[in-house]
């Protein structure tokens, strides 16, 4: 399928309509702060608008994954050609995007939580121009990571990303924001090191023959997923190998940190206490999924058979996370940190139903991706309303909301229920997909980690009954209730939740065909 | 003979043109009123009109005057890399505050780069082991001078001492190896040591020293840990533009004239396809002991670097680090290798000579070398800050700069010729190598400047440079095949 305009396809718009805005907010001089707002805010709108058109001709019956006839909305292009010399083949880099049933919500979720972050940050007072460029430029990272088809063009974007995070966090960031930014960068970049020795590995270990007779080495993720490909000798050839396992291992950690998965999760606490509001959408919204997405793009059909041979460790680390995450929250008196520490037992249950190589198990998991991103984008915005209006994080400092602000406190019952995973909100579907999942392959594991949902519900409702219930003390007498611009950063979120938690069934199909193909691509060329 | 010397002469024009350079040089010095500018215009001149003989050269690939100097497409690649460089000190010193104070001579300082560019032509092209050795000499005794330069600074003055005594005794190691190879294998050009060694060597002791010797030798021009002690002083002491000259011109010069002794010697495939293999790689291994010297290289200078106050010598440091990656190509003994060493060296000049002369810049108007004199930088100077910080993280490695591509080459070759151990040590490296260079973009825009700290700015000349300087750092990032197929081409034609 193809869509185009202006004879560009549409992913390239979708990916690039930031970096376009980015560079119309550096010729606005910086003291007009509101044209370099909606300049932002038209960017990622425009982006919006893209994706929901993408999603309403998408073709839900298309395979993807490791076929590339079944990709949809393809660009492909050579990038960098070198011409084969005696010693070495033919090298190539393609620029080449396409979605199928696995990223397809994902290019959804980040146009939307970016449009919101752009509302959110509306109250951005210092450098607005540097804070919307590096933004602008936050974004294109992220929407081509979860198009790119090609390790080179992928670990490029993925690379993109790190800077302007580091910056939004450094700069725009609380109190300890450098300590915090400096942890965030060391973290991913260390993931990025690993990812690029894979990379390069796969590139030495794929030839494909093309149809004039030569061998060329490429990038190209499809040709990497196809085993016949790999050249006799190489690093990487072979099924079960040493060498293998290693890929696996290394990437397994790369993506493993941004997930962020037990124990290489201790970034995550820091970068979002510090990260102001819309950066903390980002990053809870957006950020995290690049990590399971990227494992399931690249990792798990490039390398099936680690992944069948490690695919208790990544159970046992998911049920870690979804416990110790939880168990964490519970003992936090800072709202921003409770709901990190949730986003991390969250992902837990994200790993764990991936790591079941069922069908329903990795359904289950990518619509947990989605409304993970929704639920706690939500729980960041509503952090964030109460810090601008007081200025005070602390569970302990507020009390009685619920009479002061009633239209605040009922979009955020409706957000820590979903969290909680209450049937009737999106939580409550994905999360039980998961665990169903996960039942099948693994017992024990899946019987302990669904102990975690009785923590989440303490830590929840214990929130709940801090912030909104009880006496509300004088000094909060004056708050107000959320105006316009918050309700429309809060209003599509809402009924995304509601909808997906009464009737999921559109999501599941969109991705169905694709997952059920992976997993049992998967299971057969990893057993 | 008159006509083999006729026709050396005609493939010899660009440096010819250089010889020329120098000369006008010294009668505009003599000359011309307000000479500073003047000479400096004349230098400018002259690397322009050896540039557009060197384009001549393309695709030659001869050995002119007896086979002692070869006019390859390799050549031809670092002459080009090598001019690139020395243009831009010409640029930079014309800016320079710190010359234009501190010394009266500014004519001869213009006439000794031209001169230290001649000889790093002579350098990259020497196929005979005394011409190596004479052109090594004529870039370093060259190169002490102009360390030296600004004689009424005390680190100046200091610097160059330092320098010629390190110089001295890397000479004297090179000219120590290059008699026992000579005596071994009784040829005095590196084809010849090629034949002597496909036949096999039986002093295999004295090769194994004569090896050592010359890689000691090299190593002090390369800054190759442990032989690296010089650099730091020398970069901190010398002025920014000699600084940056060093750094990046005699450094590339450096490694072009190691390639290609080993290359054409000791890498030969019929060197290590013949019994003499044996004589050769399991008697010297060479490339173990460079391997070796690279990994160490690469981590201790990246650890060192951490503690740097002094940007110049932060970026010291930095450099000596880019000479272990850019070392490890060599280890490989394959091709592949070094034209991944080529890929970077001609990215590193770029990078480098960006970082450099931003400080350059910063020194001029702040009077600062420290790293602390960065703070708020990113603040008072948005476009020199932003300027920075991409050179820096293009040092560092990161996509979507050229920075990123000299990593990928390099180490997909050292992946590829199945070094893993050392492409893991080069991973580790690099994530070190992102503290030092962060914290600079740190000072400069998480930290915010001073009440007292106005805006700083800069003329137009000054930026254009800088963006000439930007231009093929970013491009080279997204779309960086010319110079990877002009890399292997170079590789290919070698010594055919």
């Amino acid at each position: 399928m193809e869509f185009q305009i202006f004879g560009i396809g549409i992913l390239t718009w979708i990916v690039f309509l930031p970096i376009v805005g980015m560079l119309i907010v550096l010729l606005i001089p910086g003291d007009n702060k509101n044209a370099i707002r909606w300049t932002a805010a038209g960017a990622t709108g425009l982006q919006l608008l893209l994706a929901v058109i993408l999603l309403g001709i998408f073709d839900r019956t298309a395979l993807g994954i490791n076929d590339p006839g079944s990709f949809q909305f393809v660009e492909q292009f050579q990038w960098i050609v070198v011409e084969a010399v005696p010693w070495v083949g033919k090298i190539e880099i393609l620029y080449f995007l396409g979605i199928d049933g696995l990223s397809v919500l994902m290019v959804l979720l980040t146009a939307l939580i970016s449009v919101i972050g752009v509302i959110s940050s509306w109250s951005i007072q210092k450098m607005v121009k540097g804070y919307f460029a590096l933004y602008l430029l936050l974004v294109t990272g992220m929407m081509g990571v979860f198009v790119a088809l090609d390790f080179f063009l992928f670990f490029i974007f993925w690379e993109v990303m790190l800077l302007p995070m580091y910056f939004l966090i450094g700069i725009w960031g609380g109190p300890r924001r450098e300590y915090a930014a400096i942890k965030f960068f060391i973290y991913t970049f260390v993931g990025g090191v690993l990812m690029l020795l894979v990379m390069l590995g796969l590139y030495f270990s794929v030839a494909y023959t093309n149809g004039a007779g030569e061998q060329v080495h490429t990038f190209n993720l499809l040709h990497m997923m196809n085993s016949a490909n790999f050249v006799e000798g190489s690093i990487f050839y072979g099924v079960d190998t040493t060498w293998r396992y290693i890929a696996w291992v290394a990437l397994f950690i790369s993506f493993a940190i941004k997930v962020p998965l037990f124990p290489f999760h201790t970034w995550l606490p820091d970068a979002h206490v510090e990260a102001p509001t819309p950066i903390s959408v980002i990053l809870a919204g957006v950020l995290l999924k690049l990590g399971t997405y990227g494992m399931l793009r690249i990792m798990y059909p490039i390398l099936p058979d680690g992944t069948v041979y490690f695919m208790y460790l990544m159970a046992a680390l998911g049920m870690i996370s979804i416990i110790y995450g939880a168990l964490c929250a519970m003992a936090q008196d800072d709202f921003k940190k409770l709901i990190a520490y949730s986003s991390i037992s969250h992902m837990g249950i994200v790993m764990l139903g991936m790591a079941s190589l069922t069908n329903q198990g990795t359904v289950g998991a990518v619509l947990q991706m989605f409304n993970h991103g929704t639920i706690t984008a939500m729980l960041f915005l509503i952090v964030g309303v109460l810090y601008d209006r007081t200025h005070k994080r602390g569970l302990y400092d507020f009390g009685g909301i619920a009479n002061q602000m009633p239209k605040y406190t009922g979009i955020a019952m409706v957000a820590m229920f979903a969290a909680l995973g209450l049937p009737g909100l999106s939580g409550f579907v994905s999360e039980l997909f998961s665990f169903l999942g996960a039942f099948d392959s693994f017992r024990v594991i899946t019987i302990i980690s669904v102990t975690g949902i009785i923590f989440t519900a303490a830590y929840i409702l214990w929130t709940i009954q801090r912030v909104f219930l009880g006496e509300l003390s004088d000094e909060h007498k004056t708050l107000t209730d959320l105006t316009g611009r918050e309700l429309l950063m809060f209003v599509p979120l809402l009924i995304i939740v509601i909808l997906l938690g009464v009737y999921p069934g559109p999501a599941i199909e969109l991705m169905n065909a694709s997952l059920s193909h992976l997993v049992e691509f998967v299971n057969m060329a990893g057993r | 003979m008159a006509e083999h010397i006729i026709e050396s002469i005609y493939r010899f024009l660009p440096e010819i043109a250089l010889v020329v350079t120098l000369v006008a040089a010294i009668v505009a010095d003599l000359v011309l009123r307000e000479r500073n500018r003047h000479v400096a215009w004349v230098v400018l001149a002259g690397l322009a009109v050896t540039a557009i003989l060197l384009v001549g050269q393309r695709g030659w690939n001869v050995s002119i005057f007896s086979d002692t100097l070869a006019v390859d497409p390799f050549a031809v690649f670092f002459k080009a890399v090598l001019l690139v460089a020395g243009l831009f000190i010409v640029l930079f010193s014309m800016k320079s505050r710190e010359l234009e104070h501190n010394s009266t001579r500014i004519g001869e300082y213009y006439m000794l780069i031209t001169g230290v560019i001649f000889g790093m032509f002579l350098m990259v092209g020497a196929t005979n082991l005394l011409l190596m050795y004479l052109a090594f000499e004529l870039t370093s005794i060259s190169s002490y001078v102009l360390a030296g330069f600004t004689k009424t600074l005390r680190r100046s003055a200091e610097a160059s001492m330092k320098y010629i005594i390190f110089g001295a005794v890397s000479s004297g190691f090179l000219i120590y190896g290059i008699s026992l190879l000579v005596g071994v294998t009784g040829a005095v050009d590196i084809y010849g040591v090629r034949n002597a060694l496909q036949a096999g060597v039986e002093q295999t002791a004295a090769l194994y020293v004569g090896v050592i010797m010359i890689i000691v030798g090299f190593s002090y021009k390369i800054t190759a840990v442990p032989f690296h002690f010089w650099a730091p002083d020398v970069y901190q002491g010398a002025p920014v533009t000699i600084t940056t000259f060093l750094a990046t011109a005699s450094k590339v010069a450096g490694f072009a004239m190691m390639i290609r002794f080993f290359r054409i010697s000791f890498m030969d495939s019929g060197v290590l396809a013949a019994p003499g293999f044996e004589g050769v790689v399991a008697v010297v291994p060479w490339h173990l002991i460079l391997a070796v010297l690279a990994a160490v290289t690469m981590l201790a200078a990246n650890l060192m670097a951490l503690w740097q106050e002094n940007i110049k010598r932060l970026l010291a440091y930095s450099s000596i680090a880019h000479a272990g990656f850019i070392l490890m190509g060599l280890a490989l003994v394959t091709d592949e290798g070094i034209s991944a060493m080529m890929i970077y060296l001609a990215i590193y000049l770029f990078m480098n000579m960006g970082a450099f002369y931003v400080v350059m810049l910063v020194a001029n108007k702040l009077d600062t070398e420290d790293v602390a004199g960065y703070q708020g930088l990113g603040h008072r100077s948005p476009f020199l800050g932003v300027a920075m910080a991409i050179f820096l993280v293009a040092l560092a490695g990161f996509p979507p700069t050229a920075g990123f591509i000299a990593k990928v080459y390099i180490f997909g070759a050292t992946i590829s010729a199945g070094m893993i151990w050392l492409v893991a040590l080069a991973g580790l490296a690099t994530v070190i190598s992102l503290f030092y260079y962060i914290r600079v973009v740190r000072n400069m825009f998480l930290v915010e400047p001073a009440e007292t700290d106005g805006p700083v700015r800069y003329d137009v000349s000054s930026l254009a440079i800088l963006v000439l300087l930007l231009v093929p750092v970013l491009l080279l990032g997204v779309y960086f095949s010319p110079i990877v197929a002009w890399a292997k081409h170079a590789v290919t034609m070698f010594g055919m």
